[in-house]
């Protein structure tokens, strides 16, 4: 597997590279004996106003990976993308690897995702993990490694229209979500379509995204009462498929890159911006939260304040 | 799309021809309600032969009824490929806008939907198969709550399924055989019932 050092590139320094790609105990800051303020300072960004990014915001310089059947070549919705993997899985030794290939995509499912994504963030770097279409791989461990595989790359988006049912790789998941988090790397999972529990969307450490039936293609919302946090639209969307044409389709699939273009724009202007950033700045954008004015009181001074 | 190619010699290496009937009565049922259901012009349901890494056409309502049944293609491929491996419901739309598509795909089944619903057979965490729904009429597709519905169906189907599987089945046999059970033909009768009364649901209040 390759090991390209990810770094954003848009406007701004580029991103440091976050300690959590290290293995533990190799750099990890377990606590701050014998240091101070001043040992770990913090260039922030404080990200977008209201979380909306500005104007110009383009996904320009964003890496953006799309985990799922693969994406077709030159797709005119799509372009060229900037790279493009397959999980392999050995038949007899059950060895899992992942390599470069040409086979584009096996469903018209990734092509989909990739086209949202394109359409949203028109100028972020679009990558593809095949992890469906060789033999069967229903049982999750070669989604499984696409996914780690995707998080070891840092790329700064993932977009996961999958999950898995199976409770044995909830465990590995969870700890795969949280070291993407530390590392900058945001996963935007889709929630399945149907009450069941899978993964990995159900974790925090990730941006889950189910889908609303209102027309708005620019319309995302957050849910009060998650697991699921966020809905965007997902219902009779016009999307890229296979032959280089577009079909119109429904499902929490559809909502998911949308929120992940959504990202790639927001950390295009803001590349300094973490994930609770920028899961914030999804939270304050959202169509149905409503900004209530600071109470008037002097510092110190708390009571309640019926007004708001 | 799917691709729709060999013709299987037999409707599933697993099954005997008469350990085969309850399932089949049961499978025909579940396309003909899901036709039913969405008003469409036709319904299909595809087994998973996780062996030979196929899907497998094992009942049809409709359109291709007299010829479609036994064939395969490969498990990881089309709608119906990504709907067996992700575990998730799918509808698309204006499939047959592009002429290239049209060609290929009526080379091999001779008809050509402009819609598709399809959903996974999924019962205890296993996935079974896959139950798609062609061109059904417009009020009833492409919302997030006939996706819903089609998912549910398909739940329920293949909870069925899974009480006559051919696995379940051939115990039976060996207990028939030691003298010990009649219980497959009862497990059969439930899950018929189970279906018809649906299905008898279903048009009452559609």
């Amino acid at each position: 597997m390759t090991t390209t050092e990810p770094e954003r590139t848009g406007p701004g320094e580029p991103r440091p590279a976050p300690g959590a790609r290290r293995a533990p105990g190799q750099g990890l800051t377990w606590s701050l004996r014998g240091r101070g303020p001043e040992d770990v300072p913090v260039l922030a960004d404080p990200g977008p106003p209201l979380g909306r990014p500005a104007g110009p915001a383009t996904g320009r310089g964003v890496r953006v990976c799309v985990v799922d059947s693969g994406v077709e070549r030159d797709h005119p919705l799509i372009g060229p993308l900037a790279g493009s993997w397959v999980v392999v899985k050995d038949a007899e030794s059950g060895e899992i690897t992942v390599e470069p290939t040409t086979t584009g995509d096996t469903c018209g499912h990734g092509t989909a995702c990739a086209g949202i994504v394109r359409r949203t963030a028109p100028e972020c770097e679009i990558h593809s993990v095949r992890v469906l279409g060789e033999r069967f791989s229903g049982t999750g461990d070669v989604l499984m490694a696409g996914l780690r595989w995707a998080v070891e790359q840092g790329f700064d988006v993932i977009n996961l229209s999958l999950s898995t049912t199976r409770t044995r790789f909830a465990q590995e998941l969870h700890s795969l979500a949280d070291s993407a988090y530390f590392a900058r790397t945001v996963i935007v999972a889709s929630a399945h379509n149907t009450p069941v529990e899978s993964f990995p969307w159900r974790f925090a450490s990730v941006i889950s995204v189910g889908s609303h039936q209102e027309d708005d293609p620019e319309l995302h919302l957050y849910n009060p009462d998650p697991p699921v946090e966020f809905f965007g639209p997902g219902q009779n969307v016009t999307v890229p498929w296979l032959g280089g044409r577009t079909i119109r389709t429904t499902g929490n699939s559809f909502a998911t890159p949308y929120v992940a273009g959504l990202c790639a724009r927001v950390l295009s202007a803001h590349p300094r911006m973490t994930a609770f950033q920028l899961k914030n700045a999804l939270y304050l954008s959202a169509a149905n939260v409503r900004h209530a004015p600071r109470p008037s009181t002097a510092a110190g001074d708390i009571r309640d304040d019926s007004e708001n | 799309m799917t691709q729709r190619t060999d013709s299987a010699p037999s409707l599933s290496p697993a099954a005997a021809p008469d350990a085969d009937a309850p399932r089949s009565e049961l499978l025909q049922s579940v396309v003909d309600v899901a036709r039913a259901i969405f008003g469409a012009e036709a319904s299909s349901v595809f087994l998973l032969d996780e062996e030979a890494d196929e899907l497998v056409f094992q009942a049809v309502s409709g359109q291709g009824e007299e010829f479609l049944v036994g064939r395969r293609f490969p498990a990881g491929r089309g709608i119906a490929g990504w709907v067996a491996t992700s575990g998730e419901p799918m509808v698309v739309d204006d499939l047959s806008a592009d002429p290239a598509f049209d060609r290929s795909l009526a080379e091999s089944t001779a008809y050509v939907p402009n819609s598709l619903m399809a959903a996974p057979l999924i019962s205890d965490s296993r996935i079974l198969g896959v139950l798609e729904v062609l061109d059904p009429s417009p009020q009833a597709r492409s919302g997030v709550r006939e996706l819903d519905l089609l998912a549910m169906f398909a739940r329920q189907a293949a909870a069925a399924l899974r009480v006559i599987t051919p696995e379940r089945v051939r115990e039976a046999e060996q207990r028939a055989a030691s003298g010990a059970g009649l219980l497959e033909g009862a497990r059969r009768e439930d899950a018929l019932k189970l279906l018809g009364s649906l299905e008898r649901l279903l048009r009452g209040t559609g």
